[in-house]
């Protein structure tokens, strides 16, 4: 199961760039995984380390680049990215959604992302939240001047509450919504029509009995 | 109200739900499952802690980046010298292992392109829908089964539900009038289609291919046409059952025996389309006016007849064309108006899902029996697509004439296709290849790569440039 999503508060750490596209979020060596897990230690690899990164590598051993927010003590631990706009553009694999969701990041929030990407965020447990650019910038503001700066996502209400009450709405459609608040990726969702598939499946299974033999029995 | 065609039929015969935004549930028959697009699908169950629907509808075998040179093979799967490869047909076994499903190992004699091995074995059975995921899955709606590929997400959609949800694709008639020529086969045929309606021509349509030209083709052709589908935009490509499909499907392994055969046949000899069934869009083509073809660009449209020339970017009517075939010949390195039989392949590659058929390799062994491989060709592959085809063309003296001729006889598996395993164009290199992907970098990072049928390519191989096959079998 997908992981649920209802309401949540977490530390904010920034991402102050626009058009941040998939490679940036995972570099295309990475991709060759046999593996949807395990992307987090190699999350904005290029700005987080200042080598160039390997698959395979232990991360941990690797010299970080001190400039990289990511990598600030006070940032440790975040769970919600702040952005810029056009987050996520670039190529249609979800390794980008997976390193993120790997990293521990539930939520992304910037003035608009990539289509493919905003829609790739909801089928692997993250929301993305568009605010307007005016809105973003005032909280890059207040971000950068407090340490451990949380806010919280409540996806129920559709509302984003930072700590001093201040409320903005989003928009999010409500498919999409219910999804991410049961935690049903696609498969979650055609189970729902599990009943539907057994009863096609016993009538065919009358019709095409050819077809129910598996492929166990010696062949000659 | 009007007749269906034969993809309404499949689809409503697997039909298990309808939704209100126009998708519906499909239920799948068969899943087909190689070692490159299912790793993280069985990730996903793993992680969701799901286990397949029905473990009986699937069966996988490794292909794309198995080695093909006997040495290496006989090493089995830890023998793979390239780490990913290894790394993935690896997982591939222990994956089978662990969610039980029914694998042909890597040295198994049934082993090879999953889209060979599929109709093959009769796996591939008329009237089922069947998925995979790679996009050359059109190849088994020659058995008039409902075929196409799907891409990893799916894969593991299928695996958990035994479904797909997709949308109604609409229908497309290729009709072919009239026969091919000698000389003249499938491929020349996929490639000439392509080249009139174009790389997208197929987009957002099943192609049902008919007329008398089709129902005159072997199932080997049969197939070639339907692999080539894809590159003509449509993600499936199916051809009515006659007899021709009967009698290729009985006594394959896992076909139906007894009561059953006599069952399933009489169910799939209404798969075709209706009289009075309507088509949203239909092309039509004479068998006779089809020549050997070559491609000659990066695009599987971009192609012409053997006695044809490199195409003039200057005299194509729009500048986005002009454009697109100007990159074209600089990638390809060659020059407006040059004949195409002046191209001269460096390499040779007979094999991958199109064109690797016990009918393909004789017809390539018809051309280079007693004759020599060109001193200018550094390298001829010749690759089965399955052990079983190895065999029988070994049993037939195959293999003899290829290798007297000077070309390499190699164990089955996608190689030079895809250049995912150790077999790869250099730089610069020209090919001919029996596969269905000239893109740029396709067979190796420079590679420029010519399709052509089998005889054709053995015919460049032997001739050293491309040469109307007729030519050297009619002399
Ligand atoms: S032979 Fe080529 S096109 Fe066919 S499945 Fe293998 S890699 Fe894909």
């Amino acid at each position: 199961m997908m992981q649920k999503l209802t309401v949540h508060e977490g530390l904010v750490v920034p991402m102050d760039r626009a058009n941040v596209d998939t490679d940036l979020i995972i570099p295309k060596q990475f991709l060759k995984s046999i593996k949807r897990t395990g992307f987090g230690p190699n999350l904005f690899d290029n700005l987080r380390y200042l080598d160039e990164g390997e698959p395979g590598q232990d991360c941990s051993q690797r010299p970080i680049n001190p400039e990289f927010p990511l990598n600030f003590p006070r940032y440790q631990g975040a769970s919600i990215l702040l952005a810029r706009e056009n987050f996520g553009c670039g190529s249609s694999r979800e390794h980008a959604p997976w390193a993120l969701a790997d990293y521990g990041f539930r939520c992304v929030i910037a003035p608009s992302f990539a289509d493919i990407f905003y829609n790739n965020c909801f089928k692997n447990g993250i929301l993305p939240v568009v605010l307007p650019a005016a809105v973003v910038d005032d909280l890059f503001a207040v971000l950068y001047a407090s340490e451990g700066y949380t806010l919280t996502v409540d996806l129920r209400e559709q509302v984003v509450i930072a700590p001093d009450g201040r409320r903005w709405s989003f928009a999010v459609d409500g498919f999409r919504k219910e999804r991410l608040l049961e935690g049903l990726d696609d498969i979650g969702i055609t189970l729902k029509s599990a009943d539907a598939i057994r009863a096609y499946e016993a009538r065919w299974r009358e019709q095409s009995p050819w077809l129910f033999g598996g492929f166990d029995r010696p062949v000659s | 109200m009007a007749g269906l065609t034969l993809y309404d039929k499949l689809w409503q015969s697997h039909l298990v739900e309808e939704r209100d935004d126009g998708s519906a549930l499909i239920y799948i028959d068969r899943h087909l499952t190689h070692e490159v697009t299912s790793p993280q699908a069985f990730e996903g169950l793993r992680l969701a802690g799901r286990r397949p629907w029905r473990r009986d509808a699937n069966i996988a075998v490794p292909d794309h980046n198995v080695p093909t040179e006997s040495a290496e093979r006989l090493g089995g799967v830890a023998g793979i010298l390239d780490p990913v490869s290894r790394l993935q047909v690896q997982t591939l076994d222990e994956n089978c292992a662990e969610f039980d499903i029914v694998e042909i190992p890597i040295n198994d004699v049934r082993q090879g392109i999953v889209h060979v091995v599929g109709p093959e074995q009769g796996i591939t059975l008329p009237g089922v829908t069947l998925v995979c995921g790679d996009s050359h899955t059109s190849t088994h709606g020659a058995l008039a089964a409902l075929a196409h590929g799907i891409g990893t997400s799916e894969v593991e959609h299928v695996l958990a539900t035994q479904c797909l949800l997709a949308q109604k694709m609409k229908n497309l008639q290729v009709r072919v009038s009239g026969r091919l020529g000698t000389g003249v086969t499938a491929k020349d045929l996929a490639l000439a289609i392509i080249g009139q309606i174009g790389t997208a021509g197929g987009t957002g349509f099943a192609i049902e291919y008919a007329g008398e030209a089709i129902e005159a083709l072997s199932m080997e052709g049969r197939m070639t046409l339907c692999n080539m589908s894809i590159e003509a935009g449509a993600r499936v490509g199916l051809i009515a059952v006659d007899d021709t499909t009967i009698d290729y499907v009985r006594g394959r392994p896992y076909a139906p025996t007894g009561e059953l055969w006599d069952r399933a046949v009489a169910a799939w000899r209404g798969l075709h389309s209706d009289p009075d069934a309507v088509f949203d869009r239909v092309v039509e083509l004479r068998a006779e006016d089809v020549k050997p073809q070559v491609t000659w660009g990066t695009s599987p449209e971009m192609v012409a007849p053997v006695d044809g020339v490199v195409p003039d970017p200057d005299a194509m009517d729009s500048p986005g064309r002009a454009e697109s075939v100007r990159r074209a010949l600089e990638y390809m390195g060659l020059t407006a108006g040059m004949p195409i039989r002046d191209i001269r392949p460096d390499r040779v590659f007979i094999g991958s899902c199109t064109n690797s058929r016990i009918e393909d390799l004789r017809a390539a062994a018809a051309v280079v029996k007693g004759r020599r491989v060109a001193a200018s060709v550094k390298q001829a592959l010749v690759v089965p697509g399955s052990g079983e085809v190895k065999k029988q063309a070994e049993a037939e003296g195959l293999d003899r004439v290829f290798l007297d001729a000077g070309m390499e006889w190699r164990e089955p598996g996608c190689s030079m296709c895809l250049a995912m395993n150790a077999d790869k164009l250099g730089a610069g290199e020209h090919c001919a290849s029996t596969s269905n992907r000239n893109f740029e970098g396709r067979q190796g990072a420079g590679g420029r790569t010519h399709l052509v049928s089998p005889a054709m390519a053995a015919a460049a191989a032997i001739a050293g440039h491309f040469i109307d096959v007729r030519e050297l079998t009619e002399a």
